[in-house]
């Protein structure tokens, strides 16, 4: 396969396109290696425009720490516009890599990160485009192997037609594992080809390989079951968990990109899980368990982050930033050591309960105050204790006081709709809530120019949590729902031009429902949906669901099931999932008897969080190998010299 | 909060000039893209450069007649205010060091001439043309200078505007290219002195007014270099440097 470079066929055509930065590479940081100096080589694919992908934080540990190996190359490769695909179909240019613009299919593996299924369609746009058949039965040897990762591969089942194979969980070790494999493999001339490639990783018991897997169907059209078709092969692929991340500080040196990007910051994953139960949130479930950087690493990867990048932002990321252990220190300390300095440092993710207003204080000492953002998420108690996110309003109503009268002017909150057990009457009372925070805002700011933003998001049940049985609501419901909520918040004209009220229409959470909880026979709409034109789901612009719902209701039209069979339908104790099969560490039964819980008729029972309480035994640790990694560990941050 | 303005910065003591190249795949960057890439090289090359007061403070950089994006350039400027006294030539280094191969810092210069956006007049532009025959380009020229006026059309932000590009071309002329891209194709070569005003004329609007008085298509899009950019000299048509 030939690996030269496609830059000088392309660079006469960047011209006629929009944004053609985002297709020339040379980011600050990025690799240039050799081709035929190493055993093998990885595109990294993530599934969105340039401006979307270049700053995920999955990809970039990956390219990192494949290329520090001098026998791996990593190159990455982007889901090209509209203007840019019609361009290269027409001189017949393949998918390239940004980095060398190196054909994908001349790479030995394609890793492509999911961090949400709406970018399936970009995954057939980029495998047409690199040539490289769309259904993974038909590829050849010369093909490249295409595997999956992220949040949304905790049920590949969707693209299982289209994908090799798939990882669960953190993709350190088990990228390196896999390239360990292929690297074998090839020295010993590839025996067996692609099959016995793919059987190497499957006998790992860490690598789903799909076509290892029957599905079988009841004539009703649930599962009857999933099982191994070949020997060798484990009934059941486990999630990858790293675990002391403070050996694995990556990032170090990210990339920095010319265009500009959706975030324009240095990120430093504080911790990785959360063990907090809400049983609607699939990253907390998929995550466990806790496992925190130190306060030193923190600090450290700030201070080189900063200095290999010249990023004026740093992030502090996590599930929820505030509940790290020693997340009052780590906000001091470096608040102390870039104080003066234009470096300002801001903390995604807090909840209402673990923030404090000299935590707030410590990352805005610098003058510069964005928003604040909480999510309640549900907008009753009773809902709160649904969905297990134990917040009262008491707790958020003390927090915007506090910030209110620190000065801050405007507040976020976040909610979903559509929640389990739901009523009209649980969403009305989120506008009750926004005008108490109106209210509290004025009265201890004593000012009128306090804002409050109420932002909806619909719920949609995901695999691997404790809501994955529920029924989603429908769409028609979910509109009539909200449209209530507006009146409610705009009904009373003192409240009615400081509460701005943001959501989407539930059409595209059908989709993406569909989508999350989907089977083998989904993949046959994914690509029905793609040969209709669809690209770029994530985009609002580009999303179409008239599409989604014709393409569904033909392919699926001689099927026991459709679009509302896969949403809107409760699932049984005893039904078989698609995901049944690949193991995130949680305990079926676990996960049953809490919902069960949160279904409890005299009110939902709690969940508190493992950190603090004796293990409530989610079955993670045990299964996994794995244990809680959290301090306090005591040391504090002292001035560096070189800070200017 | 206190009642004076936030985050007070450091005095200027010192303003520098510079130009630099935007050339190879980097040709490819907006004004605002390379604005971005050169304030944080700015940051990892450490230099002492002011910054404005107020909320969201910003380095005090000034930029004047920025290429549009695909051009390249071997004359670019900007003006950077400082906080402390630097040397020219390390400044140069470190900041060139700091920024990716193909935006690079040529010359740096202490500010002491007038305002920089001032000096620069004109520029001097190379435009090359892959696959056209250097006489057909030498006829669409001499057509192009015969006439007073030649109204083109550029699609902008706020539809299409129209505007003559006649009377900001200085010199035009075509020759042959130096060294053919390929060998077997041909290739003519415009140079092009164009001054600057309201409204700027860009290379790709005098390749417009070509195709308008003279019919001319380029087959492959066209490479525009800027060459120099700086004083015009109206007795020669020619562009100086700005430094001097």
């Amino acid at each position: 396969m030939t690996a030269a470079s496609l830059f000088s066929r392309l660079e006469p055509l960047l011209p006629g396109v929009q944004k053609p930065i985002q297709y020339v590479g040379g980011e600050l940081n990025s690799a240039a290696k050799d081709w035929d100096a190493v055993d093998v080589r990885w595109a990294l694919m993530y599934p969105d425009a340039y401006e979307v992908g270049l700053p995920n934080q999955g990809v970039q540990i990956l390219y990192e720490l494949l290329n520090e190996r001098d026998w791996i190359l990593a190159e990455r490769t982007y889901a090209v516009l509209a203007d840019m695909e019609a361009v290269m179909r027409e001189h017949r240019i393949p998918q390239f890599t940004v980095d060398a613009h190196r054909a994908v299919a001349a790479f030995d593996l394609v890793g492509v990160s999911f961090a949400t299924e709406l970018g399936y369609t970009n995954l057939l746009t980029a495998l047409d485009l690199a040539g490289i058949p769309l259904h993974a039965v038909d590829r050849a040897d010369e093909h490249p192997i295409v595997i999956a990762g992220g949040h949304a591969a905790f049920n590949p089942e969707p693209v299982a037609d289209f994908v090799d194979a798939a990882v669960l969980g953190d993709g350190e070790e088990v990228v390196l594992a896999i390239s360990d494999v292929v690297r074998e493999w090839k020295a010993e001339d590839r025996p067996g080809g692609r099959v016995e490639l793919l059987r190497r990783l499957a006998a790992s018991g860490g690598v789903y390989v799909p076509r290892f897997y029957d599905v079988a169907y009841l004539p009703d059209g649930r599962l009857d079951s999933i099982t191994p078709n070949r020997p060798g092969v484990p009934p059941k692929v486990h999630k990858h968990t790293l675990m002391d991340l403070d050996s694995w500080p990556y990032p170090r040196k990210p990339l920095v990109p010319l265009a500009e990007t959706v975030h324009e910051r240095y990120s430093v994953e504080i911790f990785r899980g959360c063990t907090r139960g809400c049983r609607f949130c699939q990253a907390g479930m998929i995550t466990r368990p806790v496992r925190e950087r130190s306060i030193t690493t923190i600090a450290n990867m700030v201070q080189t982050g900063t200095e290999h990048t010249g990023f004026e932002e740093v992030g502090l990321l996590s599930l929820s930033s505030a509940d790290h252990s020693e997340i009052a220190e780590i906000a001091k300390g470096l608040g102390d050591r870039y104080e003066g300095t234009n470096i300002s440092l801001s903390l995604p993710s807090t909840r209402v309960d673990a923030f404090n207003i000299t935590l707030a204080n410590e990352f805005s000492r610098n003058g510069r105050r964005s928003g604040l953002t909480f999510a309640p998420e549900g907008g009753s108690e009773r809902l709160r204790r649904v969905i297990n996110k134990m917040v009262t309003e008491d707790d958020l109503i003390r927090t915007v006081a506090a910030a209110y009268s620190q000065g801050w002017r405007q507040v976020k909150l976040y909610f979903m709709c559509g929640l389990p057990t739901e009523t009209d009457d649980d969403v009305l009372q989120i506008a009750d809530l926004a005008k108490r925070v109106i209210d509290t805002g004025r009265e201890v700011s004593g000012r009128r120019d306090i804002r409050c933003t109420v932002s909806i998001g619909g719920f949609i049940p995901k695999p691997h949590t404790p809501f994955q049985w529920a029924a989603q609501l429908d769409a028609e419901t979910t509109d009539a729902r909200l449209a209530k909520l507006r009146d409610a918040l705009r009904s009373d004209r003192r409240y009615g031009k400081v509460i701005v009220f943001r959501y989407h229409d539930g059409k595209p959470g059908v989709v993406e429902g569909m989508l999350s909880r989907g089977d083998r026979r989904i993949g046959r709409v994914i690509e029905a949906v793609w040969r209709d034109g669809g690209r770029f789901d994530g985009w609002s612009e580009h999303f179409s669901y008239e599409r989604w719902a014709r393409c569904a209701e033909e392919v699926l039209a001689n099927e026991p099931v459709d679009v509302d069979w896969y949403t809107t339908r409760e699932r049984g104790p005893d039904e078989v999932l698609p995901w049944d099969h690949l193991d995130s560490g949680l305990d079926r039964s676990w996960l049953w008897e809490d919902w069960q819980d949160a279904l409890h008729p005299t009110g939902a029972v709690a969940v508190e969080d493992c950190r603090w309480t004796p293990c409530y035994d989610c079955g993670v640790c045990p299964q996994m190998g794995t244990d809680i990694q959290i301090g306090p560990t005591g040391r504090s941050l002292l001035p560096i010299a070189a800070v200017s | 909060m206190s009642g004076t303005a936030p985050n007070p910065q450091l005095p200027v003591v010192q303003r520098v000039r510079i130009r630099y190249a935007k050339r190879g795949r980097m040709r490819f960057t907006s004004h605002r893209d390379f604005g971005r890439a050169f304030e944080r090289a700015v940051r990892r090359a450490q230099l002492p450069v002011a910054y404005s007061s107020g909320f969201s403070p910003h380095p005090r950089i000034s930029y004047a007649g920025a290429s549009p994006t695909g051009a390249s350039s071997s004359a670019e400027y900007l003006e950077l205010a400082l906080t402390r006294r630097c040397d020219v030539g390390q400044l140069r280094e470190a900041l060139d060091a700091a920024l990716p191969p193909g935006l690079d810092v040529l010359t740096v210069v202490p500010a002491v001439t007038g305002a920089l956006a001032d000096r620069l007049e004109a520029s001097d532009w190379q435009l090359t043309l892959p696959g056209v025959p250097l006489a057909e380009a030498q006829r669409a020229v001499a057509a192009f200078l015969r006439t007073d006026v030649i109204e083109v059309t550029r699609k902008t932000k706020k539809g299409p505007r129209s505007f003559d590009c006649r009377a900001a071309v200085v010199t035009l002329e075509a020759g042959p290219a130096a060294l053919s891209p390929e060998a077997g194709s041909e290739c003519a070569i415009l140079r092009l002195v164009l001054r600057h005003g309201t409204p700027s004329v860009r290379p790709d609007d005098v390749l417009a007014g070509l195709g308008e008085v003279a019919g001319f298509i380029a087959p492959v899009p066209p490479l525009s270099d800027r060459v120099a950019q700086g004083p015009l000299d109206t007795a020669t048509g020619t562009v100086g440097d700005p430094f001097v």
